[in-house]
Order: C-alpha cells, then structure tokens, then sequence
C-alpha cells in the first residue's frame, strides 16, 4: 500500500474537521469536529507505525495516548458546555460574546 | 493479499470521509452524532488495515463506545431539537469551506509530495496485538503512562468539580436562567 493513502485520508479528515469546528454554531458540533481531527492525527501515527516497523511501536502507542487525551478532552469540555447551558440557556457559540474583543467597551457589560 | 487490503482500504477511507461530511453538513444534531459513529468506526477499520489490531479495538470501545455516548448526552442534556435545523451552521459557511480546503490542499499536496514514492509493507511488519502493544507500553513507555493516567484522574476531577457548580455559585448568568435548571436542587452541599 502507498504510504500517501492513509496520509491524504487523514489530511482529508482533518480538513473536514476544521470545517466542522469553524461553521458549526451548537458547541457538541464544534467538539464532534475536533474528534475528527483528533482521530485524522491517529491516523498519521500508526501509518508511520507500520511504515516504519518501529520495533517499540512508539506510533501505535501514542496514538492510544491521543485517544486517551482525547477522552479528557471531551469529559472536561461537554462539563464546561452543560455549564455555559446551565448558565446562558443555550450553547450556540456565536452568541456567547461574553468574552468577545471589542473595539471600545459596550455600555452595558453583561455579567 | 495486497489487492485486497488496498482495494478495502479505499472503500474504508470513502466511508470515512464521506460519513464525515455528512457529519459537519447534517442538519440534524442527533444525526450528526450518529454519522460520526459511522466515520469513527471506519477509521477503527483502517487500523485494523494498517496492522494496529489493539488501537482499532480500543477506538471502538473508547471513541463508538464512550466517547459519542457522552455526545449524545451531552445534546439530551442541554434539551437539542431531535428534528432538522437549518440554521444549524447558516453562517459563516462559505469562509469556513474556503478554511477546509485551503487546508487539505496544502496539507494533501504536501504529503503526497513527500511520501510519493514510499510503500507500507504489511507482509513483514508486525501486528500491533495486545500481547505486542502491552509489552510494548509497560516496558518502554511506562513513565507517560503513568503521567497519562495522572492526568485522566485530573480531568476527572475537574469535571466533577464542574459539574457540581451550583447555578447560585456562578457569578452572574443570564437573569431569565437562574431558576430554571432541573438539576441544581438536588446536588448541593458541596
């Protein structure tokens, strides 16, 4: 098998993926895009693995690590999205401007 | 032998990547979800292909398994519309297409560029079983292991503590929201 399949697979997943992050409104839909992108990384790991034939298997192992990280990642996140839910009513990211960077201050600064 | 692996590898890989658009394209929320099983799942495949036998077992259980259970919680929770909604990602959409391509142009050009003439030899490799990835990660890789596993119990901490915020401890909120969550009356104390 050509070593640039699995390469341009997971370059074509993770473009995918930052579509998703960037056009998506709903904050799940914006994680779901990031798992994409997570697993596209997965993917270049164990295709350097097998072409490699790392002895250590240092790419499969890693790639395990990034799964690992990976589910961290969505257990912190979707607790911070239940709690912007709990607080705001809604999880739609372009809403929340809370934080946004303003070119001079709003009148009324929302709490 | 080869012929068959490259010929599934393609039908995986369009499986994959067409599971994915669908994905980040579906209206409808629990739909995507669901189409990123989909995605997930042939890309667990692809590992199986590329002689990773225990990260393929360990996507599904981790990624199908767990990972889009929490998603699809996380979407019950927060009270998504199981229907269709159009104007799930109304804007922003055409800069955001433009983003994604300029990407996987630069990014598919500049692998197939480099690895151009490069081949996977699967016949003589070895397979990535558990036997082989055990051995692998408790004798060689056994410090980030356990800096990993400080770090899941970490984030878990951290979720638990987020999670038991009580809307009252929050500084602020919208004033419309502050007495409505269902689940704040029973989890308090901390």
């Amino acid at each position: 098998m050509p070593l640039w399949w699995p390469l341009l697979l997971a370059a074509l997943l993770f473009s995918i993926g930052v579509y998703g992050v960037l056009a998506r409104r709903n904050a799940v839909l914006v994680l779901m895009g990031v798992e994409l992108m997570l697993n596209a990384a997965n993917i270049n790991l164990v295709a350097f693995d097998a072409y490699l034939r790392d002895a250590l298997h240092s790419g499969q192992i890693f790639a395990l690590f990034v799964i690992v990280i990976a589910a961290a990642e969505i257990g912190l996140a979707l607790a911070i999205v239940l709690l912007v839910f709990r607080t705001h009513g809604h999880i739609e990211v372009d809403r929340l401007r809370a934080l946004a960077d303003r070119d001079e201050a709003p009148e009324e600064v929302r709490r | 032998m080869n012929l068959v692996v490259q010929v599934l590898f393609v039908l995986l890989g369009l499986v994959a990547v067409g599971s994915a658009l669908l994905m980040v394209t579906s209206a409808n929320l629990v739909h995507a979800a669901l189409w990123l099983v989909v995605s997930l799942g042939a890309v667990a495949g692809v590992f199986l292909l590329l002689a990773a036998e225990f990260v393929a077992w360990v996507q599904v259980l981790i990624y199908v398994g767990a990972v889009v259970v929490l998603l699809l919680f996380a979407l019950m929770l927060t009270r998504a519309p199981t229907g269709s909604q159009p104007e799930l990602s109304a804007r922003r959409t055409v800069p955001a297409a433009v983003v994604a391509m300029l990407v996987a142009a630069l990014l598919g050009t500049t692998v197939v560029a480099g690895f151009s003439g490069a081949t996977i030899d699967l016949r003589h490799g070895q397979v990535g079983s558990a036997e082989v990835t055990g051995g692998s990660l408790f004798r060689t890789w056994v410090l980030p292991f356990e800096v990993l596993s400080v770090l899941l119990l970490a984030a878990l901490v951290g979720a638990i503590v987020l999670s038991r915020l009580r809307s009252t401890e929050l500084s602020g909120g919208d004033p419309q929201m502050a007495g409505s969550p269902p689940d704040s009356s029973g989890n308090g104390g901390g």
